[in-house]
């Protein structure tokens, strides 16, 4: 199969209706802070033991498309030796793997940022090609205030993400494009609309400049809400509001749009995108979810580090596979057994990955 | 709010809906004077104000056409003309429910500097001038922006400017309640592929989402009119359906699925080219959030003006013909089209070399 056809393939594949992506990417130092709220130590094999956990949870890969792997982990292997990457495949499920090197400041602006990691980029992705991976990620980071975006902010992290995604199909990997506005502020939810039409446009012409075939990329948005210091809305308005930017920005060719979770709680994510898909309008694209704390924190909980939980905490882990999945289908109900933490808020407010 | 919403959003989207109403599309009769002189002058006929206002009167009393539209472009002069009996034309519309539109721009001048690239006219008062067409009965709007393919063009200066103009131009009917047709014609001319054609349609294209998405336009309440995504008129011809996949690729990447309806130029292809085209274009099983529909000049009209030629004793045969244009491509727009409405006229290439409106 040829390059093209490959990375279309890849991404509608990924776009499967029915189907996300769990972001079991975190770095180093933020899975950290993952394994210091449950107090286990930030050791290697308690990294590998909660991504085992994760990997092998009974029925819970018919759920998934894809999972985002961080470096270490796409070498990492089961404890009785299986390598991961082969327990995704076989699972139905293609790994993705992280690119980018984190934010690094602006000068001159007030704390915006541009993403990091295009030297070298080549290399690394034919050799996480060659490791199994068949997609990318790359998190852009922008914010709202009085003056954010700035112009700048938003024309350095669009080109970022276009020469990222350009080098990632030269090598294979469909390129997932992630403009996350923070929710952070205390906008309204038309304010957030207005700023998620602008980047994604940002974003769709950036990628037109750098010859990006739009039909092997997805996209990774935030969902569009209040900012995290005003009224919360219902999720038919937030369904409504989304929908709506994505229609005026997201062209067609786009296979599938897979949503973060920003710091929404794990039923919140669920019901948004659940109202999403219910919504009876214009959408060429499927709507799925990449979620990365949406999906594992009640199962983080229910581990906490111990091995005789495991089976508890794949429990809490299949339960919210299977709900956002349905809430892809838009049938979800809402009664998805509410462990301990699904409706805790994730806001980390200035939330750095 | 990224879109502007103003007091005429509702009715803007109302109409640009309608516009796009499956089964229908665009008669253009907004020929500027000088160029319906031409038309005109090619089948013997002096353009004087009562030969056009005959012809327009012969196309919009056509019985049952209207049916297979949802709008007509006109120019200035003919928004303000009647019949023989002295009913606006914009009346006969209104009552077929047939939205008038009008031609807003002035032409084109060259870029100082570019090889004979382009940018468009028409800024000056125009916002009175939407005002004032709207009191005449007009809801929608069409200014046409040219870019041409060659070795260095179309030049990122021409793209930006164009894009930039179309922006403009678009914010301002929406100000004044006109729903903007949003044209950034790629000409057909020179020896280029399809491969090529395709390139620069959708670079083209992007630039002008990106502008309408600067200057506020609110997509839901806006048409586009692109050319179809073929190869150059000095390129051997390809089929059909490879000019539609060309050209619903090309839109697919570029026009957000906000946009209601896309209505085609039919640049200097043939009454029957034209049609068979768009027919494919629908025929296509792939997934499109807009409409397809026509926005035919001389698509329409050729044989019509022919069968014609300017004579009363003629006016029954001629809308026969501009009938069978009218149902033929309303077919076309549902991958209905079963061809054979192809008269000797049909068939015959529109091509004018560096074409000038």
């Amino acid at each position: 199969m040829n390059l093209v056809d490959e990375l279309a393939k890849n991404a509608a594949y990924i776009g499967t209706p029915g189907k996300g992506i769990l972001a079991a990417d975190e770095s180093t130092g933020t899975i950290g802070k993952r394994l210091s709220s449950i107090n286990v130590e930030n050791v290697e094999d308690n990294r590998r033991a909660l991504r085992e956990l994760l990997f092998t949870t009974p029925g819970a890969l018919q759920y998934l498309s894809g999972v985002i792997l961080f470096e270490e982990t796409l070498y990492q292997k089961t404890a009785s030796g299986k390598p991961f990457v082969d327990v995704l495949k076989e699972g139905g499920v293609l790994p993705g793997i992280k690119v980018d090197k984190g934010t690094v400041e602006l000068n001159g602006t007030n704390g915006e940022t541009f993403t990091q990691g295009l030297d070298g980029l080549a290399q690394r992705c034919q050799k996480y090609y060659e490791a199994g991976a068949r997609f990318a990620k790359w998190r852009a980071v922008l914010k709202i205030s009085a003056n954010e975006p700035t112009e700048l902010a938003i024309q350095e992290n669009a080109n970022g993400l276009a020469m990222y995604a350009a080098i990632c199909q030269q090598c294979g990997l469909v390129p997932i494009v992630e403009p996350e506005i923070l929710v952070d502020g205390s906008h309204d939810i038309k304010k957030c609309a207005a700023v998620t039409e602008r980047v994604l446009a940002a974003c769709y012409k950036a990628l037109n400049d750098h010859h990006v075939m739009l039909e092997g990329t997805l996209l990774k948005p935030n969902m569009v809400t209040p900012g995290s210091d005003s009224l919360k809305v219902a999720p038919e308005v937030i369904a409504e509001y989304t929908v709506r930017a994505l229609q005026r920005t997201v062209p067609a060719a786009v296979p599938a749009i897979v949503f973060l979770s920003g710091g929404q709680s794990e039923e919140e994510a669920t019901l948004n995108l659940n109202a999403m898909n219910k919504l009876q309008t214009k959408k060429p694209w499927s709507l799925s979810f990449s979620f990365g704390r949406a999906l594992q924190q009640s199962t983080l909980k229910a581990w906490a580090g111990k091995e005789e939980n495991v089976k508890k905490a794949q429990d809490a882990f299949l339960v919210r596979c299977k709900a956002n999945s349905e809430a892809t289908l838009g049938t979800y109900k809402g009664d998805a057994k509410i462990s301990e933490g699904a409706a805790e808020s994730l806001h980390v407010k200035d939330y750095k990955y | 709010m990224s879109a502007f919403v103003g007091k005429y959003a509702e009715e803007l989207i109302k109409n640009a809906k309608y516009i796009a109403t499956p089964g229908k599309g665009i008669l253009a009769a907004d020929e500027s004077t000088g160029t319906i002189g031409k038309r005109l002058s090619s089948i013997n006929v002096e353009n004087i104000e009562s030969n056009r206002q005959a012809l327009r009167e012969l196309l919009f009393t056509s019985p049952n056409a209207l049916s297979c539209l949802s709008g007509v472009i006109l120019f200035e002069e003919t928004l303000y003309q009647k019949t023989s009996d002295g009913k606006p034309f914009v009346e006969i519309l209104e009552e077929n429910n047939v939205i008038p539109g009008i031609k807003v721009d002035k032409g084109t001048v060259e870029i100082a500097g570019t090889n004979g690239e382009t940018t468009t006219q028409g800024f000056d008062s125009l916002g009175a001038r939407c005002q004032q067409y709207y009191k005449a009965g007009a809801r929608f709007a069409k200014w046409r922006a040219v870019l041409k393919i060659g070795p260095n063009e179309p030049s990122e200066l021409a793209i930006q400017q164009n894009a930039q103009g179309l922006a403009r131009y678009a914010i301002i009917c929406q100000e004044n309640g006109l729903v903007p047709i949003v044209e950034p014609e790629v000409l057909t001319d020179g020896p280029h592929d399809i491969k090529k054609c395709a390139a620069v349609t959708e670079t083209v294209l992007a630039a002008v989402y990106k502008a309408l998405n600067d200057h506020h336009v609110l997509l839901e309440g806006t048409l586009l009119k692109p050319n179809m995504v073929t190869p150059g008129s000095d390129s051997p011809k390809v089929a059909q359906e490879v000019i539609a996949q060309y050209t619903v690729t090309a839109l697919r990447r570029t026009v957000p699925p906000a946009v209601p309806g896309i209505v085609f130029l039919s640049g200097g292809q043939s009454e029957e080219e034209a049609t068979q085209n768009l027919d494919a274009m629908n025929k296509l099983e792939v997934l499109k959030p807009w409409t397809l529909s026509f926005s035919f000049g001389r698509a329409l009209q050729q044989s019509t003006l022919k069968t014609w030629a300017g004579k009363k004793a003629n006016v029954g045969k001629a809308q026969e013909a501009f009938l069978s244009r009218c149902k033929a491509n309303s077919e076309a727009t549902l991958g209905k089209y079963s061809g054979g409405s192809a008269g000797g006229l049909a068939s015959e290439s529109l091509f004018v070399k560096g074409y000038k409106y």
